[in-house]
C-alpha cells in the first residue's frame, strides 16, 4: 500500500459530491490512510474512510480561484508526502489536477475508471467520452488522477474524520484567475441535464421549423427537448440543447431519440439514460444497438401520432 | 492583436468505434478527419477577434503529415498562417504535447511578437487529457481560463464566461492569456469556396520536433464492452403510438 492518499473533495449544500464519494472509494483501495481536501466548508466524511479532512482558511476562496486551489493542493501532497492525488473527473477536478499536475511537473491521467499502485503505475481510462477505454501505464514519483464520474460504485467505510482548519499561503499570481461574478440562468423550462424525460431529434427532422413535433411531444411529458450536434452546427437549435460528448451529459428515465442514427459523439451524452426509444426510418441505423426500443419509420408522423395519444390519457 | 490557436487532428467515428490490428489506434481507412469539436470554436474565436481588432491569427497542430488538411481547414476560414509540428503518427502524451508548443510558441514570439491570446479545447475530443493548455500557460507564465463559452477582449483585459451551477461564472484576466474553450462559445461558419481557394496560398511552418519518451504511455485501447441492448421494436409507423404509450406507463414517466 502506498503511503497517504490526498483527495480533492468538491461539496455543494453541506454534503459531498457524489463524483467526489465514488473517487474516496477508489483511492482508498489505492493507499492509506486517506486524506481530503476540502475547500469551503468541512463536510461530514466519517461514512467514507477519510482519516483527516484539510480545510484551508482564507477569505480569498470565498469564490472559485483554480491556481490557489491547485497550490493548496500540491502544498499540502508536499506536507503530507502523499504518494497519489486523486480527484474526480468533474469539470473542476480535472481543471484543478491539470494544474497541478503543471506545476509539479508531473503526469496526470484522467477520467480514469480502474487503477492499480506500483511502478508504473497501471490504470485505465475514458477517451472519447467513455466510446473508447485505454489502458496506459504512468511512470511518475506522484499518481496524480482523475475518476470517471459514475464508473465506481460508493462503497461506504466507516472511521473517524479528524478535522484539520490550516491558513494556506496564497501567492499574488495564484488569484489572478477566479470567479469575479456569477450570472445567474435565464431560467424557465426543465433543464436538460436534470429532465426526467428528454426527447431529441437529428438530422431526420429536416429542418429549425421541424422541431416543433418534438417540442410539442417533450412539452406533453413535461420533459426537455434535446438534439444531436448536427442540429446545432446547422444552427437548427441552440448548443444548449445538445446531447453529446461536447454537449449536455444527460440521465432522463426515457429518452427519445427521433432521426438520430446514433453516432458515438450523441451516444456519449446519453448514455447514462434508463431506457432509450429510438425513432428512425432505418432499422439498422446504429442507435438500434444502443436503444431499448424502437419504432420504425418517419418521425414526422410517427412523434405526432404518440402526441396524439398521450393527449387521450389527460 | 495577434492570436495563436491550437487544434487536433481527429477521426469522425460515426456509429462505432473500430480498432487497427495493433489495438494502438482506431482503424481510419475509411473515417474522415476533422479538427476536435471544441477546437472548431477556437478557430472560429480567432477569426472573429482578428475582423474586429485587426492583426494576425495563427493555428498550430502537432500531428502527421496529413493534420496540413486541418490547418487548411482553419485558413480557409480566415485564420493567416499555420504552424506544423511534424510527427510520424504515433502518439504524443499530454507533457509531450504541451512541451512541443511551448518551444514552437517561443520561437514564432521571437521571430513576430507575441500572443494576446493563445486558444485550445477545453479537452480533446479522442484522448480527453484536459490538460495541454493548463500546462502550455504554466510554462508561459500565463494565466489561463478553461471551458469557456464566452470570450470578450476588453483592452489589456479578457472577460470570460463558463457555466457553472445552472449560470455563467465570470473571469477578468489581464492579456497575455491562454483560454480553453468549448464548444458552443460560438457557432462555426463554413469555409467558402474563395476562402479555401486562398488557404491553398497562406504559408505552413513545418519542423519536425523529437517525440520524448511519454510518462503517461498507451498500452492498448478497448472498445467497452456494449450495453448488449438489441432494441424492442414497438411497431412500424404512426400505428406503433399506442405501444410507445403503453410503454411510457409501464416504465412510469406517464
Amino acid at each position: 500500500m502506498i503511503a497517504a492518499v490526498l483527495v480533492l473533495v468538491e461539496h455543494a449544500g453541506g454534503k459531498a459530491a457524489d463524483p467526489s464519494l465514488q473517487t474516496l472509494t477508489l483511492a482508498r483501495s489505492f493507499g492509506s490512510p486517506v486524506h481530503a481536501l476540502v475547500v469551503g466548508a468541512a463536510v461530514d466524511l466519517s461514512a467514507h474512510g477519510v482519516a483527516v479532512t484539510h480545510v484551508p482558511q482564507d477569505e480569498a476562496l470565498d469564490s472559485f480561484a483554480p491556481d490557489a486551489w491547485a497550490a493548496i493542493l500540491g502544498e499540502l501532497a508536499g506536507r503530507l508526502d502523499a504518494g497519489a492525488i486523486f480527484a474526480a473527473g468533474t469539470e473542476r477536478g480535472n481543471e484543478v489536477m491539470a494544474r497541478v499536475a503543471a506545476r509539479s511537473n508531473l503526469p496526470l491521467a484522467t477520467n480514469c475508471i480502474a487503477v492499480s499502485a506500483g511502478d508504473p503505475v497501471t490504470l485505465t481510462r475514458q477517451r472519447w467520452g467513455g466510446s473508447l477505454l485505454e489502458e496506459a501505464r504512468m511512470y511518475t514519483p506522484r499518481p496524480l488522477i482523475t475518476v470517471a464520474p459514475h464508473t465506481i460504485p460508493i462503497e461506504p467505510a466507516t472511521r473517524e474524520a479528524k478535522v484539520e482548519r490550516f491558513t494556506p499561503q496564497l501567492k499574488e499570481q495564484e488569484l489572478v484567475v477566479r470567479v469575479v461574478e456569477h450570472v445567474a440562468a435565464a431560467g424557465g423550462g426543465v433543464s436538460l441535464a436534470e429532465a426526467k424525460v428528454v426527447v431529441s431529434g437529428g438530422r431526420g427532422v429536416g429542418s429549425k421549423e421541424g422541431f416543433a413535433i418534438i417540442e410539442e411531444l417533450a412539452a406533453l411529458l413535461g420533459g426537455a427537448v434535446g438534439c444531436s450536434r448536427v442540429v446545432t452546427s446547422a444552427g437548427w437549435r441552440p448548443h444548449s440543447d445538445q446531447v453529446g460528448q461536447t454537449g449536455t451529459k444527460i440521465s432522463p428515465d426515457l429518452y427519445i431519440a427521433a432521426g438520430i442514427s446514433g453516432a458515438t459523439q450523441h451516444m456519449a451524452g446519453c448514455k447514462g439514460a434508463k431506457r432509450i426509444l429510438a425513432i428512425n426510418a432505418d432499422p439498422e441505423a446504429p442507435i438500434m444497438q444502443n436503444a431499448d426500443y424502437a419504432v420504425v419509420g418517419d418521425l414526422k408522423e410517427i412523434v405526432p401520432a404518440i402526441s396524439a395519444e398521450v393527449r387521450k390519457l389527460k | 492583436m495577434k492570436v495563436l490557436v491550437c487544434v487536433k487532428r481527429v477521426p469522425f467515428t460515426g456509429g462505432k468505434m473500430v480498432l487497427a490490428e495493433d489495438s494502438m489506434s482506431l482503424e481510419t481507412r475509411h473515417l474522415g478527419f476533422t479538427i476536435s469539436p471544441h477546437e472548431e470554436c477556437g478557430v472560429e474565436e480567432a477569426v472573429r477577434l482578428i475582423e474586429a481588432n485587426g492583426g494576425e491569427s495563427v493555428v498550430l497542430t502537432l500531428g502527421p503529415p496529413a493534420a496540413v488538411e486541418q490547418l487548411r481547414d482553419a485558413m480557409a476560414i480566415g485564420i493567416d498562417r499555420a504552424i506544423h509540428l511534424q510527427t510520424d503518427g504515433a502518439e504524443w502524451d499530454p507533457e509531450a504535447t504541451a512541451a512541443a508548443i511551448v518551444e514552437a510558441v517561443g520561437a514564432d514570439e521571437s521571430a513576430s511578437g507575441p500572443f494576446d491570446l493563445v486558444f485550445f479545447g477545453n479537452e480533446s475530443a479522442d484522448s480527453g487529457g484536459f490538460q495541454v493548455g493548463l500546462r502550455v500557460a504554466f510554462a508561459l507564465a500565463r494565466p489561463c481560463v478553461t471551458g469557456l463559452k464566452g470570450v470578450r477582449a476588453e483592452g489589456a483585459s479578457v472577460r470570460c464566461e463558463q457555466e457553472a451551477d445552472g449560470g455563467r461564472d465570470v473571469y477578468v484576466v489581464p492579456l497575455p492569456a491562454v483560454l480553453t474553450v468549448k464548444e458552443g462559445l460560438n457557432l462555426p461558419r463554413y469555409p467558402s469556396v474563395p476562402g479555401r481557394l486562398r488557404a491553398g496560398r497562406k504559408p505552413v511552418a513545418v519542423s519536425t520536433p523529437a517525440r520524448p519518451a511519454a510518462r503517461l504511455e498507451l498500452v492498448k485501447l478497448v472498445v467497452p464492452a456494449g450495453q448488449g441492448r438489441r432494441a424492442e421494436v414497438l411497431g412500424n409507423g404512426p400505428s406503433a403510438a399506442p405501444a410507445v404509450v403503453e410503454m411510457m406507463r409501464k416504465i412510469g414517466v406517464l
